[in-house]
């Protein structure tokens, strides 16, 4: 042999490899079984797309054509087995897809495509840990704006979802300004200047002066707003 | 360690420049060395109540644009060796102020002094901003009537906010100093209480000084009250609100004042 001549040999290369397959492990009757498998499908159609399924025969018992016959059934359903465990090899012939030994047991994790990293949710509501001063004016258009403590006269909230003022309401509240009708405005006592859902408001000249320096809450009734005591 | 102190209200005629004479005269009585600066530029009124109007040459705009010395602009009390004045100018307005100055002029008055007190306009313009841009703490003067109380919010609001502390969030330590009390019409609901003040300041009190004829005697001789006469009930309660700001703890009271047998006899004809 000479190696001069010889062409450049291709070099072929083996590596083992481990994947995750699924195992069948078909029950008598197969009839059953497949039943079964059809009921699977039908709640998720096109679970086992493309991926390696394994059949377990060692609970059954049958030959090679009776192999072939149910390996078939399930090409049929979209199921393409790729190996065969849990049998003897005198059952297999070289139609069938190849014995395999030494499975081990691992979870499979569900492979739904990976959720991308989500950021943190915008934030849909506001805490403010300090009195609102007058000539201060705070907008949240995203949702809720809560305050612990006062709210000053001349002071402005503005907020997309509802108010909640833990404190005197002296200033001005508007609440649902994005057409949020259901929005609605809470405080321990009342001295609004101005009280406004959605676009609906009543000014300090309209609200009951009984309600004055009590808990109250407004809300819109269709389009009336209804201010009512919280006690 | 040098304290600035802005004395502040929003609304005007409160008795902003009253009590920075009161205050500071008060500290320098119990041995800090205390200036008070007036930022009220163009319409400048610390210097008549400290009764130095006759000795001003330099002012702060001048410091603030470099044209004078700081000690040229310093004006030492007649009565008092520790206080001193740095007097605003009449002649020009709050736009001459600047940022730059201020600051400097500010940290060059921390070296030199215990308490730097800054009598702030009225107004939350320009002058006002930087009358408190600076300070670590604050006294917002306030009377007991709705306007004033409502513009002294807007101020606290402003403190919370617009200060070079609150930028680089820390707080800047605030105090009410409420005026022109008068008990008699506060017990006859004919003002805001001071439980009222308070809630809706959310603020500690630093002291309530009775409406007195005192105060405008004391201002036309050209005197802080807490000089012109001590045992006057505002003195007393100016001085009571010093030793306060100096870390004391005084019991709050509504100084009243002590009518004399004659006084008594003659009634409220005493002005």
């Amino acid at each position: 042999m000479d190696l001069k001549v010889e062409p450049q040999r291709q070099l072929v290369r083996l590596r083992g490899r481990s994947y995750v397959a699924f195992v069948f492990s078909p029950v008598m009757p197969i009839v059953n079984w497949l039943e079964e498998i059809d009921a699977t499908l039908t709640r998720s159609p096109g679970f086992f797309v493309g991926r390696p399924i394994v059949l377990d025969l060692s609970a059954v018992d049958l030959s090679s054509h009776g192999i072939a016959h149910l390996i078939s059934n399930l090409e049929n359903r979209n199921i393409r087995v790729l190996g065969i465990e849990g049998v003897d090899s005198s059952h297999l012939n070289a139609s069938l897809p190849p014995l395999l030994s030494g499975g081990r047991h691992c979870v499979v994790e569900p492979s739904e495509p990976k959720k991308v990293e989500v950021k943190a949710p915008p934030a849909t509501s506001l805490l403010l840990e300090s009195p609102v001063r007058s000539g201060q004016c705070v907008v949240f258009t995203e949702g809720d704006v809560t305050v612990l403590g006062s709210v000053g006269s001349g002071a402005e909230i503005v907020a997309g979802g509802s108010i909640h003022v833990y404190g005197t309401l002296r200033g001005r509240a508007m609440a649902g300004i994005n057409g949020n009708s259901a929005a609605r405005i809470y405080c321990q006592k009342i001295e609004a200047e101005l009280l406004a859902i959605d676009g609906y408001y009543q000014t300090a000249e309209d609200i009951d002066n009984t309600l004055r320096s009590r808990p109250a809450q407004a809300w819109l009734d269709g389009d009336i707003m209804k201010i009512t005591s919280l006690n | 360690m040098a304290k600035v102190l802005v004395v502040t209200s929003g609304k005007g005629g409160v008795g902003k420049t009253t009590s920075t004479a009161a205050l500071g005269a008060a500290l320098a009585q119990s041995g800090e060395k205390v200036v008070v600066v007036d930022f009220d530029v163009g319409l400048r009124n610390l210097d008549l109540i400290m009764g130095a109007e006759r000795r001003v040459v330099f002012d702060l705009i001048n410091v603030v644009h470099g044209v004078a010395k700081l000690s040229q602009a310093l004006i030492r009390d007649k009565r008092l060796e520790n206080l001193w004045l740095l007097p605003a100018s009449q002649t020009r307005d709050k736009d001459a102020l600047t940022d730059e100055g201020v600051e400097r002029v500010i940290a060059d008055l921390r070296t030199k002094f215990d308490w730097v007190l800054c009598d702030s306009p009225a107004g939350i313009e320009r002058g006002a901003t930087l009358a408190m841009r600076y300070a670590d703490e604050a006294v917002i003067v306030t009377n007991p009537e709705v306007s004033s109380v409502r513009d002294a919010d807007r101020i606290i609001g402003m403190l919370d906010s617009k200060t070079a502390k609150a930028e680089k969030g820390e707080q800047v330590k605030k105090h009410v100093l409420i005026t022109r009390y008068d008990s008699g019409r506060a017990a006859r609901g004919e003002m805001l209480s001071i439980d009222d003040i308070l809630e809706i300041l959310t603020t500690p009190l630093l002291g309530i000084i009775p409406e007195s004829q005192d105060v405008l005697r004391a201002s036309n001789v050209g005197s802080p009250v807490t000089l012109n006469n001590a045992a006057s009930a505002p003195a007393r309660a100016y001085t009571d609100a010093a030793r306060r700001l100096n870390g004391e703890t005084i019991t709050m009271m509504v100084p009243v004042e002590r009518k004399g047998f004659m006084e008594r006899l003659l009634g409220r004809r005493a002005a």
